[in-house]
């Protein structure tokens, strides 16, 4: 879709002390650290350990999105119909919900379903060979349609306690169940991209597919595997989100995918594939959920915040360039 | 006949025709002229805003921000219109143009000398052109009462029969037949689509075009800010709220290529068109309109598979991927 930017091959390597100072990630740390204390000053209630606790609630379903994301943008695919998954999972959990299903089955229809979202999503892409940004503007459509359909301007209501925990409880302290998740799924994502030969095909497959089927990639396998697991941890996000807000709308999550591809982007993904780490996403996450939590914590009201986080995708990926171009200039 | 198979077009009004007859079948009145022209005339922003995003996609480009430019000048004038009533329309809607244009242009600029992936720019400046409608507005309405009548009536009115709203799209869709297909700056957008190494080398600004394109796009959504909302007589922020991805449909339902290069001006009109039968039958038809949303992502679906059988040669994917 996009033109190949000119790749920068440097005459010899940095050494890896200086390398690892000047990677998009510490600066992603500085920029959370800088928020961070800029949020302590500008309000008394955020130093308290509820109020950073809370704080987790803002990011951990949509970053459990953006991990299996990030993977999928590396391999040069990407998919927009993740909030969609959500809203469909949600609604057939509460359809379930009204036969009388109990929490293992809710659960376990919303992590099928976004599943079974991810495969059809990945064999669309694979198997027929369509641009993925095309089929999932389709399958967003398609999947949200069905829970409009199923739903209409109707709710569903009443799910139990112990399917409620999944979005509310707390394993220990002030650690809820949601952020334990994320930290378990990042480390997962972290060794499947980082320490694994799949992370290398994923790899290999977004700097150049072809070269990477000469070298005996399947690079349609991996791809419509990365698919799955993306449609996996949106079903996953749909059973906490549901558990947390205890009712299902049709138009719930919207928006949400334009977020995830934020904070995957902003986690110095690159969007023409290739090139990004987990630790970036992570970090991601954090800011902005550290941004839109101090703003929130200000008063200001969700749709400004939206102009932040939008500011901070363009600014955050102009910044670099910018420096670049100066820098070459002189 | 093999002729005709090549020509997706003619394919897409072959559909059409055929769902307006089978509507017919059930609900004669369906295709009486009267009614056939409310169709039209429903779907005439539609019209432009694919035309506009087709500019942009023909350039291997994506502008996810048309709705919120559209939402975004939309506001602006109608709050112009609310406190200074007296400002002739036509000069408005030139502001429109122009605040769409500026919009539109900053995307171009991004594009063109930072060389930020497009669907990046247009993600960010979608969320900040939609928060900027809060921002000036104060999540306000403004609504009819605030509206001049002259401001609501224009495109109400009637010339030689069709409402100016459906004047507007027919013009709107001369300028860019003539755009595509008379004009070097046509020429451009195509070759950058279809091989953007060789444009560079024929003497095209790559650059420079699609920063032409995105401004194009942009004027498109500010003029159809205006029309929004003397149409609806709202302004609000949650005008055209996830319209961007029905542009895009009718894109690629018209048989435009989101690989860039493929597409034509009665593509993107069809497939618009398309989306607009859709809209008016299902009520008649007696099907709940909750059904729209899954029906059109089912003809992205079928469109991009169709179309995908057109387009695939496969000894030239390799060669593009090759040289990329």
């Amino acid at each position: 879709m996009t033109d190949t930017p000119h790749r920068h091959l440097p005459d010899r390597l940095d050494n890896p002390l200086k390398s690892a100072i000047l990677s998009w990630e510490s600066l992603l740390v500085l920029v959370a650290v800088a928020i961070f204390i800029v949020n302590s000053f500008s309000s008394p209630y955020f130093l308290n350990a509820w109020s950073l606790s809370d704080l987790t609630f803002n990011f951990t379903e949509k970053a459990l999105i953006a991990l299996a994301m990030a993977l999928l943008i590396i391999s040069g695919e990407i998919d927009l119909s993740v909030a969609a998954i959500i809203a469909l999972a949600s609604t057939l959990m509460g359809f379930a919900l009204q036969y009388g299903a109990d929490t293992p089955v809710l659960v376990a229809i919303g992590i099928g379903t976004g599943i079974a979202c991810g495969a059809f999503n990945g064999f669309l892409v694979t198997g027929l060979k369509l641009p993925s940004i095309v089929v999932t503007i389709g399958t967003m459509s398609l999947f949200r349609g069905i829970s409009f359909i199923i739903l209409g301007d109707q709710s569903f209501k009443g799910y139990p306690a112990s399917f409620a925990w999944f979005g509310q409880g707390y394993v220990f302290w002030v650690i809820s169940f949601e952020l334990v998740l994320f930290a378990v799924a990042a480390l997962v994502f972290y060794v499947l991209l980082h320490r694994t030969n799949f992370g290398r095909r994923v790899y290999a497959i977004g700097n150049n597919d072809v070269a990477a089927k000469f070298s005996g990639v399947r690079v349609e396998r991996v791809k419509f595997i990365l698919f799955c697991l993306t449609g996996l941890m949106s079903g996953m996000a749909a059973v906490l989100l549901t558990a947390r807000l205890g009712s299902t709308r049709p138009s719930i999550a919207e928006g949400w995918e334009l977020e995830a591809i934020t904070m995957v982007v902003l986690g110095g993904v690159s969007i023409l594939g290739g090139a990004g780490t987990i630790i970036g996403v992570v970090l991601a996450a954090l800011i902005m959920g550290l941004v839109t939590f101090g703003l929130g914590l200000l008063n200001v009201p969700g749709i400004v915040m939206s102009i932040f986080i939008g500011a901070l995708l363009i600014i955050v990926i102009a910044l670099p360039i910018l420096y670049r171009q100066l820098r070459s200039r002189r | 006949m093999k002729t005709l198979a090549k020509h997706r077009e003619i394919w897409l009004a072959l559909v059409i025709v055929v769902l307006v007859i089978l509507v017919t079948l059930r609900f004669p009145r369906f295709s009486q002229p009267g009614n056939l022209l409310t169709i039209f005339n429903d779907t005439s922003i539609l019209m432009m805003l694919a035309l506009g995003q087709m500019t942009v996609i023909l350039t291997r480009s994506i502008d996810l921000s048309m709705a919120s430019n559209l939402a975004l000048t939309g506001m602006i004038v109608a709050m112009t219109n609310a406190a200074f009533p007296g400002v002739p329309i036509p000069l408005l809607i030139a502001g429109c143009v122009v605040v769409g244009a500026g919009l539109g242009a900053f995307n171009g600029l991004l594009v063109w000398k930072l060389n930020i992936p497009p669907i990046v720019v247009t993600l960010g400046t979608l969320t900040i052109f939609r928060g900027m409608v809060f921002v000036i507005s104060g999540g306000a309405w403004v609504n009819a009462a605030q509206m001049s009548p002259d401001f609501i009536a224009l495109q109400r009115g009637a010339f030689l029969g069709l409402p100016i709203l459906s004047w507007f799209a027919i013009v709107v869709a001369v300028l860019f037949f003539i755009l595509m297909t008379r004009t070097p700056l046509g020429r451009a957008l195509y070759a950058i689509g279809v091989n953007p190494t060789a444009s560079v080398y024929t003497g095209i600004n790559v650059g420079r075009t699609k920063f032409l394109a995105f401004t194009i796009a942009g004027a498109v959504s500010g003029l159809c800010g205006y029309l929004w909302i003397s149409r609806y007589v709202i302004a609000s922020v949650e005008v055209a709220g996830g319209y961007e991805l029905t542009i895009i449909a009718a894109c690629v339902i018209g048989g435009i290529s989101i690989a860039g290069g493929i597409g034509t001006v009665a593509g993107a009109l069809l497939g618009a068109l398309f989306l607009g039968v859709i809209n008016n039958a299902l009520p008649v038809i007696n099907i709940s309109p909750f059904w729209q949303m899954a029906i059109s992502g089912t003809a992205i679906l079928l469109a991009v598979v169709l179309n995908a059988r057109g387009e695939r040669r496969q000894g030239r994917v390799i060669l593009k991927r090759a040289e990329a």
